[in-house]
């Protein structure tokens, strides 16, 4: 078994993976802590925020290349197994904050305002940790096989997948902005204060939930490494290129695409749980259809089917985001469909395959 | 849909019939593709099936792969597979392979991929997730490479494969399938004169072991492996017996050989 995982690599990626992860989780952190605020190569503590941030973005990726770049099955609708997640994540944090909150309750401050007496039955449990990481694991997993299953055994593909699963998180968007729902409405959930006892405003339990984000994301990568290196990630391309072929070779094309799907919206519901503690808020927004559709163009502008143009995809666009919306906000948007764009029509590869046409073409070079 | 199908891997053929096709319509808007077509196909035959444009052939393949559903009649792998009941892959682990008209590959896949994921063995997620081939898979894979000719190419795209040896890679996907029936739609299309021989070859060969269905146009290639030939029109059988016989049928001259 741990033959076939050291197998996903050859020696040097190997020696490249833990390289960065070694920087990410050892180097970055010793140059917070031991290297003086003054100096240039000090890590200042937001950046482990944000950087946190875009690495629960990259684990969004990572699942939408496995549902859309091995399998052809594009996923506009991928903002609600995040939220789903964020929300669990979002409501153990709420439940956490105590008597602390505006109104000295032991309700949440929205509920009070909002004149309930008593926490609604759905939001029973999310005191312990241990039921909301079950949660967490288990309900943006098992949403997704049930509207999987009835997806997938009706034959519904391409266009017409992606609509409704667009259709799918604007309905639970529109669900979530009503107060009723007991989800604190447009608000969201927000002015969280602790995880496990931690406050979370400390720059260590900053650190602490990025280098745990590294290592899910780390984790997460390798066991998609194994599952498309697998003889059903070579199915899974053969639905992809031929469904019909692949029925006819006798694979119930259905339970693998179920398979992955279930799994897609796994990682991406624990992505949802890790953002919220280190962006402090969930609200409805993140399942905007147009969220959505980011989540997606990021793994096209990396490079689809290959798992770590997703990683680098999630990177590029959201550091370009974050610089965008700082220097000229209102641009953001253009700049994002026309980068959609050109990248569809002049690059089908992404970064990563423009990356190894120029490698390639060096190595021509080379040995001419 | 239950898995009783996939189990009951046994064939009954003790009546001699790997294949019953009995009174089959099919309509498409009204047009009937098939028309009360009732065919027999013997166990160990090799058949060929012609018949101008439009006679139904592609339209039977797609019935006895599950793939169109009849609106009348029943369709029987041996006597006990009512096919109209099973879905394209509990077809297929019954024991039907199936060839396309145009080679339908897996073009991203290397030539070895290809067989890989075609050969018979366990095909659920979890097999697929934990197994790797074994020693003697493996040897099974490198025979039908060199049964096609393609042992050298093994670990080539086959995207990059000439028309012709995708047509080979796909009955190597067949073979490695190992299934009772095949069903083989326009082998030789595109093919080079030294290709169709050596196809024709390969086909009588596989005869016998398995029963074959050979959908073609060609005729000297349907003379040189033929012993039986049936001739659809218009959605059923207009003729059915040797080569020679149906060659000179009237019926048959008027509608196809003649024009």
């Amino acid at each position: 078994m741990i033959k076939k995982f050291i197998r996903l690599h050859s020696l040097r990626e190997w020696i490249f993976i833990f390289t960065i992860l070694a920087i990410a989780i050892v180097l970055l952190p010793l140059f917070n802590i031991l290297v003086p605020e003054e100096s240039v190569l000090h890590v200042p503590n937001y950046m482990f925020a944000l950087m946190g941030k875009y690495l629960c973005y990259a684990l969004v990726a990572l699942a939408i290349d496995l549902i859309w770049g091995y399998t052809g099955i594009l996923s506009l609708g991928h903002g609600v197994f995040f939220s789903m997640g964020g929300y669990a994540m979002g409501m153990y944090l709420m439940r956490s904050v105590g008597k602390e909150g505006v109104y000295k309750s032991d309700l949440p401050d929205f509920m009070v305002f909002l004149d309930w007496k008593e926490l609604p039955w759905y939001w029973y449990g999310f005191d312990s940790f241990i039921f909301t990481l079950l949660v967490i694991l288990i309900l943006p997993a098992l949403f997704a096989f049930t509207f999987g299953y009835f997806a997938f055994k009706s034959r519904i593909k391409g266009v017409y997948f992606a609509i409704i699963t667009q259709a799918m998180t604007f309905a639970l968007m529109l669900l979530f902005f009503r107060n009723e729902t007991g989800f604190g409405g447009n608000n969201g959930l927000t002015d969280f204060k602790r995880i496990l006892g931690y406050s979370l405003q400390e720059p260590s339990t900053k650190m602490s939930l990025y280098i745990i984000t590294t290592i899910v994301l780390f984790l997460s990568y390798i066991l998609s490494r194994y599952v498309v290196q697998s003889k059903l990630g070579r199915v899974l391309t053969a639905i992809r290129d031929a469904e019909s072929r692949v029925m006819f070779s006798g694979y119930n094309t259905v339970h693998y695409k179920l398979f992955i799907w279930t799994m897609s919206a796994f990682l991406c519901g624990i992505a949802g749980a890790l953002y919220v503690p280190q962006v402090g808020i969930i609200n409805p927004s993140e399942m905007q259809p147009s969220n959505s559709i980011e989540m997606a163009i990021w793994v096209a502008v990396g490079g689809r089917g290959t798992l770590s143009g997703a990683l680098v995809g999630a990177g590029l666009v959201n550091v370009a985001k974050s610089w965008f919306t700082v220097a000229a906000p209102d641009y953001w948007l253009y700049f994002l469909g026309t980068l959609f764009i050109v990248v569809t029509l002049y690059f089908p590869k992404g970064f990563t395959g423009m990356l190894a046409r120029f490698t390639s073409k060096e190595k021509s070079k080379e040995s001419a | 849909m239950n898995g009783s199908h996939i189990k009951d891997d046994s064939i009954d053929t003790t009546h001699g019939c790997i294949l019953y096709l009995e009174q089959i319509t099919v309509s498409f808007d009204g047009f009937k593709a098939l028309n009360d077509l009732n065919l027999y196909i013997d166990d160990g035959e090799l058949r060929c099936i012609i018949g101008p444009n439009g006679a139904g052939k592609t339209t039977m393949m797609d019935v006895i792969t599950g793939k169109t559903r009849p609106d009348h009649g029943t369709v029987f792998f041996g006597q006990n597979h009512d096919l109209t009941k099973m879905t394209e892959y509990e077809i297929s682990h019954a024991g039907i392979g199936r060839k396309f008209q145009k080679p339908t590959v897996f073009l991203n896949h290397t030539i070895f991929e290809n067989l890989e994921l075609a050969l018979h063995t366990q095909k659920d997620v979890w097999q697929s997730l934990t197994q790797s081939l074994t020693l003697e898979q493996r040897e099974i894979i490198e025979e039908v490479m060199e049964t096609i000719g393609l042992k050298e190419q093994k670990n080539l795209r086959s995207g990059l494969l000439s028309h012709g040896q995708k047509q080979w890679l796909e009955i190597g996907m067949l073979l490695v399938q190992d299934p009772r029936l095949l069903l083989i739609d326009e082998p030789v299309a595109g093919m080079t004169h030294q290709e169709t021989e050596h196809t024709a070859e390969l086909l009588k060969s596989l005869a016998g072991k398995h029963s074959i269905v050979v959908v073609e146009h060609e005729m000297d290639f349907i003379r040189s492996i033929a012993n039986r030939v049936t001739v659809l029109h218009e959605g059923h059988v207009l003729a059915d017996g040797k080569m020679e016989d149906v060659q000179n049928d009237p019926k048959v001259i008027e509608v196809y050989l003649g024009s």
